[in-house]
């Protein structure tokens, strides 16, 4: 599986190389495509304007489509009224999906290596072995690890999130990495051995520069899954190392005049994935699908 | 698959036909040395839990009454197996999932047809189809619940009003219609997941064969039949795969839209709730045995699929 899905910059050239308007069932189809596009887009749109309205403006119906700017969701949503600041949640957020994210990068390239480049025994099952630990719900272990961190005295502690989001991402990024490993060609390691290039050598100097994007594939998803993550950072934080979902949360049964904080809420979590995956679409798909589709 | 490396590891150990043999042992654990970190952590900090969940299981713990523990044998079980909260939660979870990861296959596969075309601004077209699946669950699932599926002022009731007039019907949508509302916010958000999958299929199916295929008078049903769909198998159930690990999963989305009232909880979140509101250390964990037990029957068949999918990309 070969497939490289096609960056908008690559967008032009596909054009050039379409036939010319006469095909008017084309027209129709690619306007359909704009249709549903839209239709996809709409709620973030709806979302990213309500929190851009005064709190008013926000809640009336029909709904109030050129009311004008305001900043006041945002005010609300950083304290301005309840004094609640989410910058605690959310640099706790920043440092769970960084950390876990270069943990798992550590653990997972050499394991890769040991899977792909110069495999152990056996090396398919150990390879479904991560995956099987995928599949297992989270939930089902969930008690004994909160008993666990009461027992050591890490409830409420960010390390904790940073441990469980590595082992959380470490199967998947062992299957990407091991995928983008195996494209290394034999003869290119070949060739550094014979030139007396030692084994960190070749790996920091050919191997790493080699599979840089598909570090940067890997990393991006581990990044994003730990950003999103609910049920653990929940269960096992409060007030100290609680991240931005969790956060969230506090919205759920909220009552009364909040839509535009909720909606700014929204947009100020989902920014750095939105961003993140944004530019790096075209890695997205890769890490998706484990690093089976190029 | 690069395995050039091995003959010569084991030429060079030939050499010395004396210790060879341990020579050779040696070789295998600086082979396994990379792997045994990330190995040892996982079991450590994934599977040993689930032994935990076992013994948990079978004990007599509530948080509430910390005098009664003790050892329960199959009573959490049998508690668990006959409760019909359980039973309707294994079946909300079913349905969840299989509707879910259908819907958002079928529209995935129909946007995907729809963006495989060259079109004007199809780049911007498939950024906003992935902007769904960019948007932190929790955030998306408020998104929905509140400034969406509102009754009063929500953006799908507001334009009921705005077509219709005053007297326009204004549905309460998540009390009438509790689980397809998580549904159509799952489906909203993993119809780009599956529509990002199949088109990578599409964009690398043979060309040439296409081509020929035209040229030999072949329709575009008879193509899309017999050529691209039989290519795109093996995309589709990668993609119906992952996709029901992550739904079968799913907390973010039954937990902010409806905190598992009026039917909607799924096995997480009854666990969740026995464990964390409850405080019946016992029977959540026995719960969690049932769900292991489940999940390893669906994942058996689930991994088959992928190693067919995996030989196929090492025979390449």
């Amino acid at each position: 599986m070969t497939a490289t899905i096609d960056a908008p910059p690559a967008t032009p050239s596909r054009l050039a190389t379409a036939p010319p308007r006469r095909n008017r069932s084309g027209m129709l189809l690619g306007l359909l495509a704009w249709i549903v596009g839209l239709l996809f887009v709409a709620p973030v749109l709806w979302m990213v304007l309500t929190s851009f309205h005064n709190e008013n403006d926000a809640a009336t119906n029909p709904p109030s489509l050129f009311a004008p700017l305001s900043l006041e969701g945002y005010a609300n949503f950083f304290g301005s009224t309840t004094g609640a600041s989410p910058w605690p949640p959310l640099l706790n957020s920043v440092t769970a999906s960084v950390l876990s994210t270069l943990l798992v990068l550590l653990l997972a390239i050499p394991a890769a290596y040991a899977l792909s480049i110069r495999p152990v025994r056996k090396w398919t099952d150990v390879l479904f072995f991560f995956l099987s630990t995928k599949m297992l719900p989270v939930v089902a272990g969930l008690l004994p690890v909160y008993l666990i961190a009461q027992g050591i005295g890490m409830l409420d502690n960010i390390w904790l999130l940073v441990v469980l989001y590595t082992s959380m991402n470490l199967p998947i990024a062992v299957w990407m990495m091991r995928s983008f490993l195996a494209e290394v060609p034999g003869e290119v390691l070949e060739a550094a051995s014979m030139d007396g290039c030692s084994l960190p050598r070749t790996l920091r100097t050919i191997v790493i520069p080699m599979v840089a994007p598909g570090i940067a594939a890997t990393s991006l998803i581990c990044f994003i899954f730990s950003w999103n993550e609910l049920l653990f950072a929940r269960v096992l934080t409060a007030t100290v190392a609680q991240t931005a979902p969790v956060f969230l949360t506090s919205f759920v049964t909220s009552q009364g005049l909040f839509l535009a904080k909720v909606c700014a809420a929204a947009v100020v979590v989902s920014l750095p994935v939105l961003i993140a995956g944004f530019a790096a679409q075209d890695k997205l798909v890769q890490g998706l699908s484990l690093g089976a589709i190029k | 698959m690069s395995t050039a490396l091995e003959p010569r590891s084991d030429a060079a150990t030939a050499d010395r036909p004396g210790d060879g043999r341990s020579a050779r042992r040696a070789g295998d654990w600086a082979r396994r040395a990379p792997l045994l970190p990330a190995l040892i952590f996982l079991i450590i900090v994934t599977q040993l839990p689930f032994v935990g969940t076992l013994v948990i299981s079978f004990m007599d713990w509530n948080a509430y009454y910390p005098d009664e523990r003790g050892f329960a044998g199959f009573d959490n079980f049998a508690r668990v197996l006959t409760d019909v909260n359980t039973r309707d939660s294994i079946i909300t979870t079913i349905v969840l999932t299989v509707s879910v990861v259908l819907i958002s296959l079928v529209l995935g596969l129909l946007i995907a047809l729809l963006l495989d075309r060259a079109f004007l601004g199809r780049g911007l077209v498939r950024t906003m189809m992935i902007t769904p699946f960019l948007v932190v669950p929790v955030a998306a699932a408020l998104v929905w619940k509140h400034a969406l599926y509102n009754p009063e002022y929500g953006l799908f009731n507001g334009l009921l009003t705005g077509l219709f007039g005053e007297n326009a019907v204004q549905p309460d949508w998540i009390s009438t219609w509790p689980l397809s509302s998580i549904v159509a916010a799952l489906v909203w958000q993993w119809t780009p997941f599956m529509m990002l999958i199949i088109l990578a299929g599409l964009q690398s199916k043979p060309h040439d064969v296409m081509e020929a295929a035209k040229i030999d008078g072949c329709s575009n049903w008879q193509t899309f039949r017999y050529m691209t769909f039989p290519h795109l198998r093996q995309y589709l159930e990668l993609g119906g795969l992952l996709g029901s690990i992550y739904i079968v999963q799913n907390f973010d989305a039954v937990f902010t839209i409806t905190s598992g009232g009026l039917g909607t909880a799924n096995l997480p979140y009854t666990i969740y709730q026995t464990f964390y509101n409850a405080q019946d250390y016992g029977r959540a964990s026995a719960a969690g045995v049932v769900v292991v037990i489940g999940t390893i029957l669906i994942a058996m068949l689930a991994l088959r699929t992928v190693s067919s999918l995996f030989r196929e990309e090492g025979s390449r």
